[in-house]
């Protein structure tokens, strides 16, 4: 059963006559989450989970026709039944489930196997095809737990504190500064970006809770925020507002970060390896669960993983899409959903 | 080993010096004297022989986790260090280990002479047992390299720091005979097993760009004008009959040039002379490159030795016979080395910078034009009644270098870097046409900003044609302007050219694979040179 096509524009779902997060404008877009790279602007209609429609709203325009559902909420278009489903990678996101006359479909997007106390955590879906997203498919990527990494991050800022240093991350506004936000909160005053400040409120719009935390004014007083913790979009690194941050030592969390050589790249002062994606045995572990027949790989070491599973008995193949664009990048858009 | 492990992440990641010098004293203020003494042979090279193969080391980690090897080296690339993929291909600690630094050294001293088997035992053991960050180190520790920008010069910066001791003579006692089993933390720092008043040197004096045209420097008479070279400066301080041979970066580099210290024993008298290390063969200079092969080795073999023999050439005399002569002039300074050299014959590595004599500022040019067929970079300008400045001064010494040739070429293979640049494709193969045809002519792999890299890295990622392995052939479409000091004909390369120390030197991006060099124009630079 074919259900789905790989085209130029996207993913197309043949039998429902939609794409599932297409980079060229179509008709009807299925959007997995709110990250610029899956949500692109020009869709005539777009569909997502509720807690991604103020997100996209926000991003794209507040004049898009979007529609939103509930997880696990059923909606019939042409015959096909589509389903969102807990992907765990950041608010609202969500796997795509397709069934069209008892073949099931699902794709992942991007996802995280691993609970962070924020995002509804991660459900596998079993399906006959798996179209699986691959960002941090080596097995060199093994993420910490959360309370691992949440004491590395508590230590940074105590010998950032002693130093009279005020504690600076740098995360993508969307997912990545919410999560930096769980893991910062009771520590100390968290001052975000406005950047960051906007989405969190198109996020609370939906009626969710996040960690308190104080917008950083373009004229912020310096006295006030020393030696607080401030989250900044990585596009601000060497930028005059960082350098107006009294004392200010910098951190960058993503997944990239697990490598030293990375660390060292960016000239920042710490690297926490902090993904809103699945690491190697989170990935592995996925698609052992979707139990699927046929696994397509998707963004990231989509060669590598495909061949992997290929020699572990999984027959896959590898998918170029324009997801996850400039991998390795903290400045770029992207990256920062690392 | 915990302790470590933190300086180690804290030198690794910053790129300022004083904050690496600063964690270092952090270090060497809690660290117990043992701890701090492995420390410093550690960084140093000073350390044990590699105990196990690290092509054991993979295997072993390899059957642990069931790994192909396809899927290691493709891991090992991303990650561009042997022990740190290790380290993070294993799984998550079973059990808890706690030593010392020098624990896990005495166990290593100890692992050479056992079997395999005990070997492999050991290490599966450590590994289990330590954390990731730990596991590195531990890798480390056996064998491989502590690349972590954490220089001698640092080293010593941080023992300054800590112990108020003059850093070169710091340098002089790190360097020095010490055993780590006979010498205490305070006695190594405080040199009582060296002599530094055999040793001290004095700061270099250094020059100056040409920023003014030649007949702004007055009359021509009033200079010493000698080539440039392309090679370490160095300084060779002769004291009671002990030989120390101190880098411009203030390192001691004695027992890496034999050849020098054989040479110095030819001379009676005690001096410090400034000049050049060079690879000299047959009595030409050869290219850094070639010096290169020399550098920063433990032993050098007697094949080395005479593969890439090393001269000095001798600029400046700073002492003479006890007595500091800085504050004479140069002219005076330049006929007490010339005396100095005639005390002694048959110097085959030791030469007198030569001087070039001339009445006009325009034979100049041509002289410093032709300068690269000796492997020279240029021209020196050194007003004759200049004292030895301490450091940089405007205005007494001026460095004229030769430009470098140029050509524009297309990138077509790119290969990921190692240490800090594994992420980022950051070596390159060029070509020029062929005809309708590519050749290659040169392989650079530097003078990109890290900005450009990151650009350059993306392409590659988008337009390789491999999927695996580290080297990625590239659709033929960035420019760059590749810089060389030469060009000759050569049977080896399929281009029939070779290129000397090619290096990148702007990413031509106004051009395209059009405008690139053709091999007939790159030929003709080797009669215009």
């Amino acid at each position: 059963m074919k259900l789905v096509r790989f085209t130029k524009k996207g993913i197309y779902c043949i039998p429902g006559k939609f794409y599932l997060d297409p980079w060229y404008p179509v008709d009807y877009a299925v959007i997995s989450h709110g990250h610029a790279d899956h949500a692109k602007w020009g869709m005539q209609h777009y569909l997502c989970h509720h807690h991604t429609k103020p997100i996209l709203q926000h991003r794209i325009s507040a004049d898009i026709q979007v529609e939103s559902l509930a997880y696990n909420e059923k909606k019939k278009i042409n015959g096909v039944t589509l389903s969102f489903h807990p992907a765990g990678h950041i608010i609202g996101s969500a796997q795509i489930r397709l069934e069209y006359k008892g073949f099931v479909v699902v794709f992942t997007g991007d996802y995280k196997t691993t609970p962070d106390g924020l995002t509804q955590p991660y459900e596998p879906v079993t399906c006959h095809e798996f179209i699986t997203e691959s960002t941090f498919g080596l097995p060199i990527y093994k993420w910490q737990t959360e309370t691992v990494l949440k004491q590395s991050i508590e230590d940074w800022i105590a010998s950032n504190k002693m130093q009279h240093k005020t504690s600076v991350f740098l995360g993508y506004s969307l997912g990545k500064s919410q999560r930096i936000m769980k893991l910062l909160e009771g520590i100390d005053a968290i001052y975000v970006h406005t950047a960051i400040h906007n989405i969190n409120a198109a996020i609370t719009s939906s009626g969710l809770k996040l960690p308190k935390t104080i917008l950083l004014e373009p004229d912020f007083d310096k006295k006030e925020i020393e030696g607080k913790l401030v989250i900044l979009p990585p596009a601000l690194l060497g930028s005059r507002l960082l350098k107006r941050i009294p004392n200010a030592a910098t951190a960058i969390c993503s997944g990239w970060m697990q490598i030293r050589g990375n660390k060292r790249w960016k000239g920042v002062d710490a690297g926490f390896p902090v993904s809103d994606h699945a690491d190697w045995n989170g990935l592995l572990d996925a698609v052992k669960a979707s139990k699927a027949e046929k696994v397509y790989v998707t963004h990231g070491a989509q060669a590598i993983f495909a061949k992997y599973l290929n020699e572990i008995g999984i027959p896959a193949e590898e998918i170029i899409t324009a997801y996850g664009e400039d991998q390795l990048e903290t400045e770029g858009k992207k990256t920062e959903t690392a | 080993m915990k302790d470590f492990v933190a300086l180690i992440n804290a030198v690794e990641i910053t790129n300022k010096t004083n904050a690496k010098i600063q964690a270092l004293v952090d270090y060497f203020s809690k660290a117990s004297p043992k701890d701090k003494l492995w420390c410093i042979a550690i960084f140093t090279g000073k350390r044990p022989s590699r105990p196990v193969k690290s092509t054991l080391m993979k295997q072993w980690c390899m059957a642990l986790i069931n790994l192909p090897e396809w899927l290691f080296l493709e891991s090992y690339s991303t990650v561009g260090d042997l022990g740190e993929t290790l380290a993070l291909l294993h799984p998550e600690p079973t059990h808890s280990i706690e030593k010392s630094l020098s624990q896990w050294m005495q166990d290593i001293i100890a692992l050479k002479p056992k079997t395999e088997a005990e070997k492999k035992a050991y290490v599966l053991d450590a590994w289990s047992g330590l954390q990731t960050q730990e596991r590195l180190i531990f890798n480390k520790l056996i064998g491989g390299s502590f690349r972590i920008g954490v220089s001698k010069k640092t080293l010593v910066n941080a023992l300054e720091k800590l112990s108020g001791i003059d850093a070169n003579q710091l340098m002089h006692s790190i360097i020095g005979n010490w055993d780590i089993d006979s010498i205490t933390f305070e006695a190594l720092i405080n040199g009582t097993h060296i002599n530094y008043d055999n040793s001290k040197p004095y700061p270099f004096c250094l020059a100056y760009a040409l920023e003014k045209p030649l007949d702004e420097l007055g009359a021509v008479n009033t200079w010493q004008i000698e080539y440039k070279w392309d090679g370490i400066r160095g300084q060779i301080v002769k004291r009671n009959g002990e030989i120390y041979i101190w880098s411009r970066g203030e390192e001691l580099v004695t027992q890496q040039f034999p050849e020098l210290v054989h040479a110095m024993q030819q001379f009676k008298n005690d001096f410090v002379i400034d000049g050049e290390i060079l690879a000299l063969k047959n009595n030409s200079v050869l290219l850094f490159n070639d010096l290169q092969k020399r550098l920063n080795r433990k032993n050098v073999s007697k094949k080395l030795l005479e593969e890439v023999p090393v001269g000095f050439y001798a600029y400046d005399i700073l002492e003479y016979n006890g007595k500091d002569i800085r504050h004479k002039p140069l002219e005076e300074r330049r006929l007490s080395l010339e005396a100095l050299f005639k005390t002694t014959t048959a110097l085959a590595h030791i030469k007198l910078s030569q001087c070039i004599q001339t009445d006009h500022w325009e034979a100049l040019q041509a002289i410093r034009a032709a300068s690269r067929a000796i492997n020279s970079e240029g021209l020196m300008l050194k007003q004759k009644a200049s004292p030895y400045h301490v450091g940089r001064k405007k205005g007494d010494w001026w460095k004229w270098k030769v430009d470098p040739l140029t050509i524009d070429a297309v990138m077509i293979y790119a290969q990921k870097g190692s240490g800090r640049r594994s992420s980022k494709y950051t070596d390159y193969t060029f070509a020029v046409k062929n005809g309708d045809a590519l050749v290659t002519v040169a392989k650079a792999y530097s003078g990109l900003t890290d900005k450009e890299i990151t650009e350059v890295s993306r392409f590659v990622t988008k337009n390789a044609i491999e999927k695996f392995g580290p080297v990625r052939t590239v659709k033929p479409e960035l420019v760059f302007e590749i810089a060389f000091e030469g060009i000759a004909l050569s049977n080896r390369h399929k281009s029939g050219v070779a290129l000397r120390f090619p290096r990148i030197k702007r990413w031509r991006k106004d051009k395209t694979v059009e405008d690139i060099d053709t091999i007939a124009s790159v030929k003709s630079l080797i009669k215009a040179q």
